[in-house]
């Protein structure tokens, strides 16, 4: 029974495990995040479901707004069978300024749903790294905003990169096909 | 007296003897940060980009060098990395996962992904340059921190770029030492940068159009300078144009830290 349990554990830990991972999944990535209430997870946080994953700046005037727009677009315009089941999870490239505290406010001022969604920061090393498994570009300007990609990326329940999009204000409809062929 | 001076002297001595213990710092110049004027201006109507002092490795990171970062870290392997962190042409030229054969073991590391490259350099406790920081180093020629207005250096260095680019690599360090005593910033490989992509990004893209022609068209592109500064400017169409887990037959790399810090 004891090593039954054992066994039960490792077989576990693998599937859980960075290295239990698909070898194209992004969760590969070790990556120390924390949430909009100061809570510790990796980029796997979701790991089990389909997730759109992003990266914003809070202090964005145009595109961020936008861009939660566009992905509550395709949460509502998901196939029936995944509406409940999508995740997703914001990262900040602008760690200076989204701190828990004001990714919280966010979260607040845009009514966003934690049960479904995350807003997270971490360091910049992360971040840049994050970018590069998301094909994001991102550079910081001198007075304190930044041009980034505003890319949508759809993830498998395994970490997957399933669909890109840079379509905003709308749901694209490649996304949401590809939504509808996740098992 | 005497005794205080010898002291003093010793402990200037010892001084200077962990300095040199310190492996990164003389494997790395100091370079003294500054203005300069980029072919990539960081903002529209800012010409200057700024660094801070920093140090740099004098030479590319090795092939030897990497076979010990890969028996240290086998996760880096080609035989084990994972497919989001490399495609299939990493480190495919060694003679085995673990082994790039002797006669390239001085030959500068290709083949081998951004990530990969990150990887090795935080293992020592340091990082890859920014592109401002490569720039600014590269711009150096043999007597001048800023050469880049020296016609003969100018020359030299577009006949380093117009070499054929078949055959072997050479080994590193055998190109003459810049005023910073760095080797091969020009003419044997590409190098990776930490920002590499960073450097032709346009704006949000608030419209709905083809994404890949806004990145580095759009209007919120930034523009690049010094259209006679050919070399540079191929260096930065290339690094835009790569993916992190590419990889290339003439792509390798060398690390920075801050000025402060120390490396392993």
């Amino acid at each position: 029974m004891k090593y039954l349990m054992l066994t039960l554990l490792m077989v576990a830990s693998l599937a859980h495990g960075g290295n239990g991972y698909p070898r194209d999944s992004i969760y590969r990535l070790q990556a120390h995040l924390t949430n909009q209430s100061g809570v510790a997870h990796g980029l796997d946080v979701y790991e089990g479901q389909p997730v759109l994953i992003t990266m914003f700046y809070g202090s964005c005037p145009a595109a961020c707004p936008l861009l939660i727009d566009t992905l509550r677009s395709v949460e509502r315009a998901a196939p029936p069978a995944q509406r409940e089941r999508i995740r997703v999870l914001m990262v900040s490239i602008d760690p200076e300024h989204d701190t828990v505290q004001n990714l919280a406010e966010l979260a607040r001022a845009r009514r966003i749903d934690l049960s479904h969604w995350t807003l997270a920061r971490t360091d910049p090393a992360t971040i840049r790294r994050i970018a590069a498994v998301l094909n994001v570009q991102y550079r910081a300007l001198p007075d304190g905003g930044f041009n980034h990609s505003s890319i949508v990326t759809l993830l498998s329940p395994q970490g997957e990169i399933l669909k890109q999009s840079s379509v905003l204000a709308k749901a694209d409809s490649s996304l949401l096909e590809a939504l509808s062929g996740i098992p | 007296m005497s005794n205080w001076f010898l002291a003093l002297l010793g402990g200037l001595l010892s001084l200077q003897a962990a300095a040199h213990d310190d492996a990164g710092s003389s494997r790395m110049a100091v370079i003294r940060g500054g203005q300069f004027e980029s072919v990539l201006p960081p903002a529209p109507g800012l010409k200057r980009a700024s660094v801070a002092d920093f140090r740099l490795d004098r030479k590319p990171v090795t092939n030897a060098q990497f076979a010990r970062f890969v028996r240290q870290h086998p996760d880096w392997r080609r035989d084990k990395i994972a497919a989001v962190f490399a495609d299939d042409g990493y480190l495919s030229h060694w003679s085995s996962p673990a082994e790039p054969g002797t006669d390239i073991r001085n030959q500068p590391v290709v083949r081998v992904s951004w990530f990969a490259a990150s990887a090795f350099c935080g293992a020592r406790g340091a990082r890859l340059p920014t592109w401002y920081e490569w720039e600014y180093a590269a711009a150096a020629s043999a007597t001048l921190p800023d050469g880049r207005h020296d016609d003969s250096w100018q020359q030299t260095v577009l006949s380093w770029y117009s070499r054929s680019a078949s055959g072997s690599l050479p080994d590193v360090g055998r190109s003459p030492a810049n005023y910073y005593g760095i080797h091969d910033l020009h003419g044997v490989i590409w190098e990776w940068v930490e920002d590499y992509a960073g450097m032709l990004v346009a704006g949000d893209n608030r419209e709905q159009s083809d994404p890949d022609s806004l990145r580095f068209c759009g209007p919120g592109a930034l523009t690049m300078e010094q259209k006679e500064n050919y070399p540079t400017l191929m260096r930065i169409a290339l690094l835009s144009s790569m993916q992190a887990r590419y990889t290339g037959g003439a792509m390798g790399f060398r690390c920075a830290v801050d000025a402060g810090s120390s490396t392993k």
